[in-house]
C-alpha cells in the first residue's frame, strides 16, 4: 500500500468464558461437540417466566481480564436488554451491557516484532452468546446449547494501522485469557471471534477519521484475520482511487474465495431499543471486593515476563516471546533460572532458555537436576586429535557423494551428515566445532 | 360432616387434620360448585382434576387445600395460556416458584383462572377466553387483571386463590368482588415461572376471604429464590403469628387519593377511619405526590417492559404466531417499543425512571412519620359490562390509586369496608413500607375482628350459598 492512505482499524473481539455454567442459568456452558439442544432450560430457551440469574464467576473473570489488559474496572455496572428479532435469540433480546459495562477504558502494551506498542481499549462488557444456526438445504436448524454462554466483548479505539498489529494484539488477548485460565479463546472453535472495522484515510488528512467504515465478520483464525484485513484494505484503496467512497456496510470473510462479500443485515440492526434489564439488580462492588478478586486470580502476564527476561536476564527477545507462549513453559523457565542461582551453576539465562526451547531440558524434570545434567552434557569434550584425524579421513573417503554434493553447493547440509558420521565413529567423544573445522579444511 | 361452605383455608385445614373430610372429598366439593356456577361467573380457563393433583405431598401447611391459580403462573403439565391464543396449547414442563412452594406444602390446584390477556387490563375484557362476571352483579366486571382469581373466591367456587399485581391486578378485582387481596413488596414473592408483564412491577400474591388465609399463603410463597435475582434475602416473618398481637398504628390519609373516589367510597373510607380511631389508632393527614404522576411513570415503564417481555413469543418454538396477540397486547408492544426507540428514550423511559425515584422518595418521606397509608382501592365500584370500550386506558383509569404503590414497589392490600348505594363492595387499600406485609395483615386482622369487614364477606357468601 502506498503512503497516500493510512489504514484505520478498530476491533470488536468476542471471547467466550469457559465457566462451568451459562451466564444466566445453571445449564452447562460447554457446548462443543454436544448433542444439539441438550444443554437448555426454560431460562436459556426464553420460555414464559424464565428469569436470568447472573453468573458471578463470569463477572469475576471479566473483572480480572479487564484488569489484566490495563483497563479501569467500574465498581457499579448493570445489564441491559438489546432487542432484535432473530431465530438464534430466543427471548427476542440479548442480555448485554449498554452504558455501564464492567470494564472501562485503558491501554494494553503489546510487543510487535520486538517493538513495544500501546493500543487504546474502549471497554469490555459481558453478555450472553446466541444460539447456533445451521442452514441445510432449504432448512434452518437451531442449536441453543451455545445460547446463554458467557461472552466478553472487547471494543478498541480505531488505533490499529497494520494487520500485523491486529494479529499481535489478538494473540496477546488470547494469551492473557489463557494465562488467567478464564477462556480457551480458540478462534478455530469459535471461542474467540474478531470483527474489525476497517477504513482508509488520506494520510494528509490524519488524525481526522474517515467518513465510512466497513465491518468484517466470520473471521475464524489469526491467519484469516490478517488476510481479511489486507484484502479489505486493497479493495477499499481501489475504490478510493476511482474517486469513490466505499459504502458503510458489513461484509463477511469467505475463506474459500479469500475475499470479503457483502452480508445481509439483521432486521432493525440500527435500533436495539436498549434499556436496563429489571430482572437483574445493579451491581455495586467495593474496592475491597475488587482487590480480593485481583489477589485471588491475578497472575504475572506475558508482556511483564518478556520485560523481565529481556531487560533483566538478557534473554533474546524471540526466545522470550516463545517462552511466554505457554504459561507452564514460562513458569518452568523461571524455576530453572532461580534453581540456577540457588545451586550456583553459573549458567546464563539465555543458555537455559535455548536449552528449554530445544527440548534439551524437559518441563517435567526437577529444575536443579535438569540443570545439572544439562551443564554436564555441555562440558567441553576432550578430543583425541590423532584418532579424530584418521576418522575424518576415513569418513571423507567413504562418503564421496556427500563430499561432492557439498563441494558443488548442491547440498550445503551434506556437511551435517558427514559430521554425524564422524561423531558416530568417535562415539561422541569429540568437540563438534573441531570436527566441523577439520572437515571443512579437508574437503 | 361439618359445614364446608364459607370456610377459609385455615379452617378447612383443621377439618382435614381432624379427618372430618378427605382431600379428594374436599376437592370434589369445589368441583361440584364449579359445575354449578361456572356457567354464570366463568372464572376458569382450564380446570384441573383429582388425577392431576394425585401426587401432592400429604404433609404440609396446605396439604389437601384446594387453591385456584391465575393462568399466568406456569404450572407443570397443566395448560397455561396467560389468557392469550398465542399460548393456547402451551403446557409447561416446569413449575413457577410460587406454585412450586404451594405444591411443596401439599396444596391442590382447582384450575387456572381467567384474566386479562398477559394481565393487560382491569376487567377480563382482553382475555381471549371470554369475560368473567362479578358474583355481586353478573352484569358487571369483576375487575382485573386477576379477574377469575377474585370471582372464584367471591362465589366460593374456590376457598382461596393466587394472582399477580403489576398495577393493581390483585387489589382491584379483590375490591370489586368484595374479598381480600395482597400485593406484596416487589421481590418478596419470586416471579420465576410467571409470564412477565412489567418485570420491575410484577408481584405475585394471595387472595381470599380471611386475613389468616392470606397470611398463610404469603408465608408459603415468599422468600429468596435462587431462580429470581430480584427476590429479597430478608427472612420471611411468621405472618400468622405476627398478626395475632394487636398493634396500634399511626395511619396516614392522603387527600390526593381520597378526592379521586366517588362520594360513596369516600364516605365508607371516612367511616372506617372513625372506627380505627376508636380502636386506638392515630390518624394523620399526609400529602403524597399526585397519583397522576405515578400513572404517567407507570404507563411508560410498563409499556416498555411489556414490549420487551412479549418479544419472546415469536412463534419460533413453542408459541403460536404473533398475529394471534390481541389488540391490547399489540397496542402496548407498539407504545413500549416507541418509548424505547432511539431519540425517544430520554424523553420517555428515562424521565419515567426519574419520576419513579421521586415517587419512591415521596413514600419513604411519608413513612417517616406514619406506619401505614389508607386509601380507596379503586375510584369507582364495579362497572357494568360494556363500559370498557369508553376508555382507551381503562386499566390505568381503574388502577390510578393502585399504581403509586406498584411504581414504588411497596406492599399494598385491599380489604372490604362496606357496600355502596348500588350494593357493590367498596375496597380500602392499606399501603406500607417495603417488606412490612406483617403490618398490613395486622391491621387487616384487627378490622376483621372488630367489624367483620362490615359484613361484606358474610353477605357475599350469603349471595352464593
Ligand atoms: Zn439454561
Amino acid at each position: 500500500m502506498s503512503n497516500k492512505y493510512t489504514p484505520i482499524i478498530g476491533l470488536e473481539i468476542h471471547i467466550e468464558l469457559n465457566t462451568k455454567s451459562k451466564m444466566f442459568c445453571q445449564c452447562p456452558a460447554d457446548y462443543f461437540g454436544q448433542e444439539p439442544n441438550t444443554h437448555t432450560c426454560p431460562v436459556c430457551l426464553g420460555m414464559p417466566g424464565g428469569l436470568p440469574v447472573p453468573n458471578e464467576e463470569a463477572i469475576r473473570r471479566t473483572i480480572l481480564f479487564g484488569k489484566a489488559i490495563g483497563c479501569k474496572i467500574n465498581k457499579r455496572f448493570k445489564f441491559d436488554r438489546k432487542h432484535y428479532f432473530y431465530p438464534d435469540l430466543p427471548k427476542g433480546y440479548q442480555i448485554s451491557q449498554y452504558d455501564e459495562p464492567i470494564v472501562g477504558n485503558g491501554n494494553l502494551e503489546v510487543y510487535v516484532n520486538g517493538e513495544k506498542k500501546s493500543f487504546a481499549i474502549t471497554r469490555v462488557h459481558l453478555e450472553e452468546d446466541t444460539g447456533k444456526l445451521t442452514h441445510k438445504g432449504g432448512e434452518s436448524l437451531i442449536d441453543y446449547n451455545r445460547g446463554g454462554v458467557p461472552l466478553m466483548e472487547i471494543v478498541t479505539e480505531p488505533v490499529f494501522h497494520t494487520s500485523e498489529d491486529v494479529k499481535a494484539f489478538l494473540e496477546e488477548l488470547q494469551l492473557i485469557a489463557r494465562y488467567l485460565g478464564i477462556a480457551n479463546a480458540d478462534m478455530e472453535k469459535g471461542d474467540m471471534r474478531l470483527e474489525p472495522n476497517i477504513s482508509l484515510q488520506l494520510t494528509e488528512k490524519l488524525p481526522e477519521l474517515p467518513e465510512y467504515k466497513v465491518e468484517v465478520k466470520n473471521i475464524n483464525s489469526f491467519k484469516f484475520a490478517q488476510k481479511a484485513i489486507e484484502y479489505e484494505l486493497k479493495r477499499q484503496e481501489e475504490i478510493l482511487e476511482r474517486g469513490e467512497v466505499p459504502p458503510q456496510e458489513t461484509r463477511g470473510w469467505d475463506a474459500n474465495t479469500k475475499t470479503t462479500v457483502p452480508q445481509r443485515l439483521k432486521e432493525n440492526a440500527n435500533d436495539y431499543r436498549y434499556f436496563p434489564d429489571a430482572d437483574i439488580p445493579v451491581f455495586e462492588y467495593t474496592d475491597e471486593q475488587l482487590q480480593e478478586i485481583y489477589d485471588e486470580g491475578m497472575v504475572r502476564l506475558p508482556h511483564e515476563r518478556i520485560g523481565t527476561y529481556v531487560d533483566e536476564w538478557g534473554v533474546k527477545y524471540v526466545d522470550a516471546v516463545t517462552l511466554v507462549k505457554s504459561k507452564d513453559t514460562a513458569e518452568y523457565f523461571e524455576d530453572l533460572v532461580s534453581a540456577n542461582k540457588t545451586a550456583g551453576l553459573d549458567l546464563k539465562p539465555q543458555q537455559i532458555a535455548a536449552a528449554l526451547l530445544n527440548k534439551k531440558i524437559k518441563i517435567s524434570d526437577d529444575p536443579t537436576k535438569a540443570l545439572k545434567e544439562f551443564k554436564e552434557s555441555t562440558a567441553p569434550v576432550e578430543t583425541d586429535m590423532d584418532k579424530l584425524s584418521s576418522v575424518v579421513d576415513t569418513v571423507l573417503r567413504e562418503n564421496q557423494k556427500a563430499v561432492d554434493d557439498f563441494k558443488s553447493g548442491k547440498n550445503p547440509n551434506a556437511i551435517m551428515y558427514l559430521m554425524g558420521q564422524v561423531m558416530r565413529a568417535m562415539k561422541g567423544q569429540a568437540d563438534a566445532n573441531i570436527v566441523k573445522r577439520l572437515l571443512e579444511e579437508r574437503i | 360432616m361439618a359445614e364446608i361452605y364459607g370456610k377459609g383455608i385455615v379452617a378447612l385445614k383443621q377439618m382435614l387434620d381432624n379427618k372430618e373430610i378427605s382431600p379428594t372429598e374436599l376437592f370434589q366439593y369445589f368441583e361440584k360448585r364449579a359445575d354449578e356456577h361456572e356457567g354464570k361467573i366463568h372464572s376458569y380457563i382450564t380446570r384441573a382434576s383429582v388425577d392431576y393433583n394425585a401426587d401432592r405431598p400429604t404433609e404440609g401447611k396446605l396439604a389437601g387445600i384446594p387453591i385456584a391459580v391465575k393462568d399466568i403462573f406456569c404450572t407443570k403439565d397443566l395448560r397455561t395460556t396467560a389468557a392469550s391464543k398465542v399460548l393456547d396449547e402451551f403446557i409447561p414442563k416446569y413449575e413457577s416458584t410460587a406454585t412450586a412452594r404451594l405444591i411443596a406444602e401439599g396444596a391442590w390446584f382447582t384450575g387456572k383462572t381467567n384474566m386479562d390477556a398477559w394481565a393487560h387490563g382491569a376487567s377480563s375484557e382482553t382475555s381471549a377466553y371470554g369475560l368473567t362476571y362479578n358474583p355481586w352483579d353478573l352484569d358487571r366486571y369483576p375487575g382485573g387483571s386477576s379477574s377469575g382469581s377474585a370471582s372464584v373466591v367471591s362465589a366460593y367456587v374456590a376457598p382461596a386463590s393466587i394472582g399477580t399485581d403489576t398495577g393493581g391486578s390483585i387489589r382491584h378485582p379483590a375490591s370489586w368482588c368484595g374479598i381480600l387481596g395482597l400485593k406484596p413488596t416487589h421481590g418478596r414473592v419470586s416471579r420465576y415461572g410467571v409470564a412477565a408483564m412489567g418485570s420491575s412491577l410484577d408481584s405475585p400474591g394471595p387472595m381470599g376471604l380471611y386475613t389468616e388465609d392470606l397470611a398463610l399463603l404469603l408465608e408459603v410463597m415468599a422468600g429468596k429464590d435462587e431462580y429470581d435475582a430480584t427476590t429479597s434475602p430478608s427472612p420471611v416473618p411468621n405472618y400468622t403469628a405476627d398478626m395475632q398481637t394487636k398493634r396500634t398504628f399511626t395511619l396516614g390519609i392522603a387527600k390526593e387519593y381520597i378526592d379521586d373516589a366517588t362520594p360513596d367510597i369516600q364516605k365508607r373510607i371516612m367511616e372506617t377511619v372513625e372506627i380505627l380511631k376508636k380502636m386506638g389508632h392515630t390518624i394523620k393527614e399526609v400529602s403524597l405526590l399526585d397519583p397522576k404522576y405515578a400513572i404517567s411513570a407507570y404507563t411508560i415503564i410498563n409499556r416498555a417492559e411489556v414490549s420487551s417481555n412479549l418479544a419472546r413469543l415469536h412463534g419460533v418454538r413453542y408459541s403460536n404466531p404473533r398475529n394471534m396477540f390481541g389488540e391490547e397486547a399489540k397496542r402496548r408492544s407498539m407504545l413500549g417499543a416507541y418509548a424505547l426507540s432511539h431519540g425517544y428514550y430520554d424523553e420517555y423511559y428515562k424521565k419515567a425512571q426519574k419520576v419513579r425515584q421521586l415517587i419512591k422518595q415521596s413514600f419513604a418521606d411519608t413513612f417517616q412519620s406514619i406506619d401505614l397509608i389508607l386509601a380507596p382501592t379503586a375510584p369507582v365500584t364495579a362497572l357494568e359490562v360494556g363500559s370498557f370500550e369508553k376508555y382507551p386506558f381503562f386499566g390505568e383509569m381503574m388502577d390510578r390509586l393502585n399504581e403509586p404503590a406498584s411504581v414504588a414497589g411497596i406492599p399494598a392490600m385491599s380489604v372490604p369496608i362496606g357496600l355502596d348505594g348500588d350494593n357493590l363492595p367498596v375496597g380500602m387499600q392499606i399501603i406500607g413500607p417495603a417488606l412490612h406485609e406483617s403490618d398490613l395483615l395486622n391491621l387487616s386482622y384487627q378490622l376483621e375482628q372488630e367489624t367483620d369487614f362490615f359484613g361484606v364477606i358474610k353477605q357475599g357468601l350469603e349471595n352464593w350459598k
